[in-house]
């Protein structure tokens, strides 16, 4: 019996391996779209808790891996609707090759605040396609839509970027 | 220029703003071993299990409790039936 077959009987050992084998994808992949990992953490906690509830409606033979992620999408969205908007990462260090001076700090903050300002659903193709440089099928399969679908979903956010730096005097 | 090549210049524009401001995040594992806390998970939620029940359920096992209650004479009937 596998691994996902053992995991449908409640199995907790199968569980675990499960768990080890994708968290390091699932705790990245939510990173990505929520840009906090104390909240990427518990997020990945709450997809492999929702693997679990509905274990019993698993499909042994199907892809895991994709299932997982597309709940973490979900989750990740459903964070973002609840959450303020994110502070920078550390891992966001600003440019050392040059001063950073208040205008490229203003500049920044304006686009960050743009982006923030986008709704959840829009936001989330935005940092993947845009800044992550997720391919457009991944983001499709992850979030459960067509690949068209996606690409109107950054043409919408596109418009409501760019009227929102107008806004803060930033022209893309 | 056509349109569509004006609308990719803009979309890369636009990624390069984002990206300038916006760094992608690095390749990155949780900062601690999760499992732990995927137990304490399970071990909170399986303690409240009556929190999975909805609520219309949680109302018509009132709503038998107060028939009952109200109108014993029912529960021979109740047993009869069963």
């Amino acid at each position: 019996m596998d691994v996902l077959e053992r995991f449908a009987t409640g199995d907790l050992d199968a569980f675990e391996s499960l768990f080890r084998q994708y968290q390091r994808d699932v705790y990245g992949w939510i990173l990505r779209i929520v840009r906090n990992p104390a909240a990427a953490e518990e997020l990945t906690v709450e997809t492999f808790w929702r693997l679990y509830r509905s274990r019993a409606r698993l499909d042994p033979t199907g892809n895991c891996a994709g299932w997982l992620r597309r709940v973490a999408t979900n989750a990740a969205i459903d964070h973002l609707r609840r959450a303020r908007p994110v502070e920078p990462l550390e891992s966001d260090p600003p440019d050392r090759t040059r001063p950073d001076c208040v205008e490229q700090q203003e500049l920044r903050a304006a686009i960050r605040g743009a982006l923030d300002a986008l709704p959840p659903k829009l936001r989330v193709v935005v940092r993947l396609a845009l800044i992550e440089d997720e391919p457009y099928w991944s983001i499709a399969q992850a979030l459960g839509i067509s690949e068209s679908a996606v690409k109107l979903r950054i043409f919408r956010a596109r418009r409501i970027l760019q009227k929102h730096l107008q806004q803060r005097g930033v022209t893309p | 220029m056509t349109v569509d090549k004006k609308d990719v210049d803009e979309l890369e524009e636009l990624r390069t703003m984002l990206r300038g401001a916006i760094p992608p995040v690095p390749e990155e594992e949780p900062g601690r071993d999760l499992w732990p806390l995927m137990l304490q998970r399970l071990e909170r939620d399986q303690g409240q299990w009556f929190s999975h029940v909805p609520w219309f359920d949680w109302a018509l096992i009132g709503a038998a409790g107060a028939v009952l209650v109200f109108f014993p004479a029912l529960i021979p009937a109740l047993l009869y039936h069963l």
